[in-house]
């Protein structure tokens, strides 16, 4: 990895986040709700509400409360929420957390079923088991999020009564119980992307297995397996790491859902939460972290397959 | 003159498209979906806005077919009404981001150097917002709606069209034929808009197919989180929302439209890869 690369990966990353900024900044500034009547009320006097508009700064050219904001959020400052009149980074960065819990266990468990899935369909290609995983995948895809999760609880809070419908309990609380609330959201988000990754890693294994040097080991009289493990494992699954990474973002946008839907006091309520209210500090801050969040991972993915990747080159 | 794709003819593409399983099965369940759309409040065999006290939380039966809801409408009613809401918004939502993306991505393909360089890596930075967010973004600045979920999507989707339709431009543009035309002086309008779009369009509507299916779970998931369709609307993902306070008494108000939404977004997806085999015939990967 040469060090041009990780310059112009991290100049990216920069860029990236300023796009976000200024464009979060735009789409809210849009928004036909006054921060001024908000905070003061519908009855407030116009000399009351000017006065708060010129403390806010609201009087001022867009662009130059962008470029307060940006600075301010640059300090880590993402101002306090019309809501509540806190700070809205301690808030977020408390349910990021959560967020984050729930989206690293998601993450685990697909990658744990995807990945042989996908191996499994590559290498029995055409036989039933191909045809049954690729028919579950088809059923994954295209089930939303609010109806897994729905179907979910039916099954398991109600019919069988083996788990806790919604709520979160912290892990530090109850260790059994937070995992217990934990399973069936985890269950929920990982499962597009258990289809989507699978149906990637049986592609990207099918077009590995017919390459010449898969075919020449096996001419040399190594066993499937060995070859399967050996050799077309590992460059079979690298790509997996930018797709996967790619799907952080839609598993984001699906932590918004399943939050939503068991209770879970995380980013996505929060900023489902703001919407709501209208809380621009709020909302510019959910969606700005979030969108940090996408970035870092995908910063981190590319860094580790160019990594990788020059490994297997020069092995 | 026989219609065509690219190099393809119209006949063949939908001759192999049929004689693929996904294929079939995926232009079977579109034909249901346009069925749905253009005949559906004809074959609704009851008022879906009706309110029938005595009729409520009726299970599936011969009178009902899919059952009634907290205020006794019938659910088959509501769902074939709600298709041309959550269908036909959908697919006017992918067309649009398609169209938008398509003539970007082209002509951010053609032009090349840095405004290429410039313009791709502004598209990579707006998807690192994920969709979902994106449009929630969008619907609660332009205020809650099915119209303004439609546009969300749209702009959500715009960047994700483009890539691809740059992609595929970046192949076409080395070929003779736009050489040719920048050889013979026309104008870069001209070449993106008459010789280098119609080119790329099939891959562009592959990707479109599938991105339908992905167009109707957003737009549910929307009408589900309150901010797509409102109330009494019969939109699918509004109608699973509205189950949820009852589903423990009455499951099949929440299964039933929930189901009509994966069907949907089955054959979309299963009719995208169907036709993206269809117009690859040396492609291995079915």
């Amino acid at each position: 990895m040469t060090a041009a690369y990780l310059t112009k990966r991290l100049l990216l990353v920069v860029y990236t986040l300023l796009i976000v900024s200024l464009l979060v900044f735009a789409i809210t500034q849009l928004l036909p709700a006054d921060a001024a009547v908000t905070l003061l009320g519908q009855s407030a006097t116009p000399e009351a509400l000017a006065a708060l508009r010129a403390r806010l700064g609201l009087d001022q050219p867009a662009w130059l409360q962008f470029g307060h904001w940006l600075m301010a959020v640059l300090h880590g400052d993402l101002g306090t929420s019309m809501r509540n009149g806190l700070p809205v980074l301690g808030s977020l960065v408390d349910a990021l957390g959560r967020s984050l819990l729930l989206a690293g266990c998601s993450l685990l468990l697909m990658l744990l079923v995807a990945i042989p899935l996908g191996i499994v369909a590559a290498v029995r290609r055409g036989r039933p088991v191909d045809l049954i995983i690729a028919m579950l995948s088809y059923i994954g895809v295209s089930l939303p999020e609010f109806v897994t999760a729905t179907l979910l609880i039916l099954l398991f809070a109600d019919v069988w009564q083996l788990l806790p419908a919604t709520g979160y309990v912290p892990l530090s609380e109850n260790f059994v119980e937070g995992l217990r609330h934990l399973i069936l959201p985890t269950l929920t988000v990982s499962m597009i992307m258990v289809a989507h990754v699978s149906r990637m890693v049986r592609s990207e294994m099918i077009d590995v297995l017919e390459t010449d040097y898969i075919r020449a080991a096996r001419l040399k009289g190594l066993s499937r397996r060995r070859v399967l493990l050996r050799h077309a494992l590992r460059n079979g699954l690298l790509p997996t790491i930018t797709i996967v990474a790619l799907d952080v973002g839609y598993l984001l946008g699906g932590i918004v859902v399943v939050e939503e839907i068991f209770n879970i006091p995380g980013i996505g309520r929060e900023l489902l939460v703001a919407v709501a209210a209208r809380d621009l500090p709020a909302i510019q801050g959910g969606v700005l972290i979030l969108a940090a969040t996408y970035c870092v991972v995908n910063f981190v993915a590319d860094l580790a397959y160019a990594y990788l990747d020059r490994r297997i080159q020069y092995a | 003159m026989p219609i065509s794709i690219g190099e393809f003819n119209m006949r063949d593409i939908f001759y192999r498209l049929l004689a693929s399983p996904q294929g079939l099965l995926g232009s079977l369940i579109l034909l249901l979906a346009v069925v749905l759309v253009v005949a559906g409040p004809a074959l609704a065999p009851f008022d879906p806005e009706a309110i029938s006290i005595l009729a409520r939380y009726k299970a599936p039966s011969l009178l009902h077919w899919l059952g009634t809801d907290q205020l006794g409408r019938d659910i088959l009613s509501r769902l074939l009404i709600g298709a041309r809401a959550t269908i036909s918004l959908s697919v006017l939502a992918t067309v649009l981001a398609m169209l938008l993306g398509a003539l970007l991505g082209t002509a951010s393909g053609y032009l090349g150097g840095r405004i290429d360089e410039a313009l791709m890596r502004t598209l990579d930075a707006v998807m690192s917002i994920p969709s979902l967010l994106f449009a929630l973004l969008i619907v609660s600045t332009l205020g809650k709606s099915d119209f303004n979920a439609v546009l969300a999507i749209t702009i959500a989707f715009v960047p994700g069209m483009a890539r691809i339709a740059r992609s595929v431009a970046l192949a076409a543009r080395r070929q003779d034929y736009v050489n040719a035309a920048i050889a013979r002086g026309e104008s870069a309008a001209y070449i993106v808009v008459r010789e280098m779009l119609p080119n790329i369009v099939a891959p562009i509507i592959v990707e479109a197919t599938i991105r339908v299916a992905f167009a109707i779970m957003l737009f549910a998931t929307l009408s589900f989180l309150g901010l797509g369709a409102q109330p009494p609307q019969p939109e699918w993902g509004l109608m699973v929302a509205e189950a949820r306070r009852y589903f423990f008494q009455a499951p099949w108000m929440m299964l039933m439209p929930g189901l009509a939404i994966a069907i949907i977004a089955i054959g979309f997806n299963l009719l995208g890869d169907g036709l993206r085999d269809a117009l690859n015939p040396k492609g291995q990967r079915s």
